[in-house]
C-alpha cells in the first residue's frame, strides 16, 4: 500500500437535497491504521459526514477522496432486535455488496463470516441470535459484517453509547488491533476522554472547528467552539465536563 | 378419514390449498417480517372491483384482478407520497375506494349470481386453470425466494445499513410486493377477497412464534398452511362449511395454539439478559 491517504477532504461542505448545509469547511486526511475520532453536538454534522463517507451524499462544496472501501458499524439500536437472525447470518450480510443479485448466498460468504466472527473473538456465538447479545457483542458483530465486506475503512458511528466499562475496554482494544493490521477506523463520539485516546480529533459543530491530534486540538476554546457551551473542571478532579450553551434557560 | 380422499372435488381441493399453503406460507413469512400484514390485506381487497367486472364479463378471475391489483400498488404508491397524507392513511382511502367500486358493482343489475364466491373463494371447486396458476406461483417463489433470501433478510433487519451494503431497500421491498401481488391475484379466486389474507399471514406469524431463523421459519409455516388448509377441507366436508372461512378458522386457531409455545421459546423470554454475559 502506497502512502496516499485513504481519505482526504477538502473544503468539503454537505447538505440535504437543496436545503442548508449541514456542515461546511471540513478538512482532513485519514491514513491506514489511523484511528480519527469526530466530536460534536447532535446536530453537528458527524452522522452527516459519515453518510457521505458511505457515498451516500455527495459533496455540495469541496472534494472528498475515498481510495478505500468503507464499511459502516452503525449503533446497533437501530437494529431490529426481535428480527430472527443469527450473528453469523448477520455478519454474512457483508457479503451480499459484491454479490450479483441473480446468485444465491454461497458457502464462501458464510466461511468468511465465521473467520471475521472469530476475529472479533465471537466464533463461539456465531450461532446465537443478533438480539440476545450483549451491546458491545452485537457492536463487536457488525464490525465483523464489515471485514466481510472487506472494508478498508471502518465508519463507525457511537459505538461505545451504552456498553459497560468491560464492553467499552474489549470494543477499544478491538479497534486498536484492527488498526494495527491496517484498517482506518472514523468514530464519532461524546467521549471527550476516550478521544483522547485516539490518533486524531476531527472537532464538528455546522461547520470544522478543528482537526489533529488530540493533545493539540482538544483545548478549551475549541472544546466551547465545538459544543456551543462552557467548559468546566469537574470537582472530583476526573476531568472535564461541557455545560450546554442552553443549560441555564430551564 | 380417508373418505373424502376418494371425492374427485376434494382430491382437486386438496391440490390446490396444498399448493396455496406451500406459497403462502413460505412469502407469507417476509410479509411479516417485512410488517406488510396490512399491505397484503390491502391489495387483497383493492382487486375486488377487478374480479367484479372480470365475472360481468365473463373472462378468467386472473384477467380482472391483474389490472386491479397493479391499479391499487400504483394508486397506494401516489396516495402515500402525497404531503400530510402518508403511509397508512393512503392505503386506507385507496382499498376503501376500491373495495367501494367493487360493491358497487357486484350489487348493479348487471352483475352475475354468486358473487359471495368472489368475496369468500372457492376452494372446493379449483378450475383447471386455477391448479395450473397456483403450481406456477409455486415454481415462481421457490425460484425467487432463494434469490432474494439475503436481500430480503438484510433490508427486514436494517433498512439503512442494507443501503450502505449495496442493497437497496425500496429494489427489495418492491420485489416482495410484486411477490405479493401474484400470489393474491393466485390465490384470492381459492380463498376470497376477504380471507385470502388469513393464509399470508396466519401461518407465518405462527412459525414466528415457534423459531428463531428464518429458513426453518419457512419451513414451519408452509407446513402449518398446508396443515391448516387440509384441516379447514376437511371441517368444511364433514361440518358442511363454508370451504375458505374453514380454511382461515383452522389457520387462526393454530396461530392461538402456537401462542403459549412462543412464550416459552427462550430467546423470548427476555433478549436482554445476555447484557450480563458480556464477554
Amino acid at each position: 500500500m502506497s502512502d496516499a491517504a485513504l481519505i482526504e477532504a477538502r473544503g468539503l461542505a454537505l447538505a440535504y437535497g437543496n436545503g442548508p448545509a449541514v456542515v461546511t469547511g471540513v478538512e482532513f486526511e485519514l491514513r491506514a491504521g489511523q484511528r480519527l475520532a469526530m466530536l460534536g453536538p447532535n446536530g453537528g454534522g458527524k452522522t452527516t459526514l459519515l453518510r457521505a463517507l458511505l457515498g451516500q451524499l455527495p459533496p455540495r462544496e469541496g472534494e472528498l477522496v475515498v481510495r478505500a472501501s468503507c464499511g459502516s458499524v452503525p449503533q446497533t439500536e437501530r437494529s431490529r432486535l426481535d428480527y430472527p437472525v443469527s450473528a453469523l447470518e448477520v455478519a454474512a450480510m457483508g457479503a451480499l455488496s459484491r454479490q450479483p443479485w441473480w446468485r444465491p448466498p454461497g458457502r464462501a460468504g458464510r466461511e468468511q463470516a465465521r473467520a471475521a466472527l472469530n476475529r472479533v473473538g465471537l466464533g463461539d456465538l456465531a450461532d446465537a441470535t443478533f438480539g440476545e447479545l450483549s451491546g458491545g457483542q452485537r457492536q463487536r458483530v457488525l464490525i465483523a459484517r464489515a471485514l466481510v465486506q472487506d472494508a478498508r475503512v471502518l465508519l463507525m458511528d457511537e459505538p461505545f453509547t451504552g456498553l459497560d466499562r468491560p464492553a467499552s475496554e474489549r470494543l477499544e482494544a478491538l479497534i486498536a488491533e484492527l488498526a494495527g493490521e491496517g484498517h482506518a477506523i472514523v468514530m464519532a463520539t461524546h467521549d471527550l476522554e476516550q478521544a483522547r485516546r485516539w490518533d486524531s480529533v476531527l472537532c464538528v459543530n455546522g461547520r470544522q472547528i478543528a482537526v489533529g491530534p488530540p493533545a493539540a486540538v482538544l483545548d478549551v476554546p475549541v472544546l466551547e467552539a465545538t459544543y456551543g457551551g462552557a467548559i468546566v473542571e469537574l470537582p472530583d478532579g476526573s476531568g472535564r465536563a461541557v455545560l450546554p450553551a442552553h443549560h441555564h434557560h430551564h | 378419514m380417508f373418505e373424502p380422499l376418494t371425492e374427485p372435488f376434494m382430491q382437486r381441493a386438496i391440490a390446490e390449498m396444498t399448493l396455496l399453503g406451500l406459497a403462502g406460507g413460505a412469502l407469507g413469512c417476509w410479509i411479516v417480517l417485512h410488517e406488510l400484514s396490512y399491505a397484503a390485506e390491502s391489495l387483497a381487497h383493492s382487486l375486488f372491483p377487478g374480479l367484479v367486472i372480470a365475472a360481468i364479463a365473463g373472462l378468467p378471475l386472473l384477467l380482472g384482478a391483474t389490472p386491479a391489483v397493479i391499479l391499487a400498488a400504483l394508486a397506494i404508491a401516489v396516495a402515500a407520497r402525497l404531503p400530510d397524507v402518508g403511509r397508512d392513511v393512503g392505503i386506507a382511502v385507496v382499498v376503501t375506494t376500491m373495495f367501494g367500486l367493487g360493491v358497487l358493482l357486484a350489487l348493479s343489475p348487471d352483475s352475475p349470481p354468486g358473487v359471495e364466491a368472489l368475496l369468500f373463494g372457492d376452494i372446493l371447486g379449483p378450475s383447471d386453470g386455477d391448479l395450473i396458476a397456483a403450481g406456477a406461483l409455486v415454481v415462481l417463489l421457490a425460484v425467487a425466494l432463494p434469490l432474494l433470501h439475503g436481500r430480503l433478510l438484510a433490508t427486514g433487519f436494517d433498512p439503512e445499513a442494507a443501503r450502505a451494503l449495496g442493497v437497496s431497500p425500496a429494489l427489495a421491498g418492491a420485489a416482495l410486493l410484486v411477490l405479493l401481488a401474484a400470489a393474491t391475484v393466485v390465490a384470492v379466486q381459492g380463498l376470497g377477497n376477504l380471507l385470502v389474507v388469513a393464509v399470508f399471514v396466519g401461518p407465518a406469524a405462527t412459525a414466528r412464534n415457534l423459531s428463531d431463523r428464518v429458513v426453518p421459519m419457512i419451513a414451519i409455516s408452509a407446513a402449518v398452511a398446508v396443515f391448516a388448509g387440509l384441516a379447514g377441507l376437511y371441517l368444511s366436508y364433514y361440518a358442511g362449511t363454508a370451504g375458505g372461512a374453514s380454511v382461515a378458522l383452522a389457520i387462526v386457531a393454530i396461530y392461538l395454539l402456537s401462542l403459549p409455545l412462543g412464550r416459552i421459546r427462550p430467546s423470548t423470554r427476555n433478549f436482554t439478559t445476555a447484557e450480563v454475559y458480556d464477554h
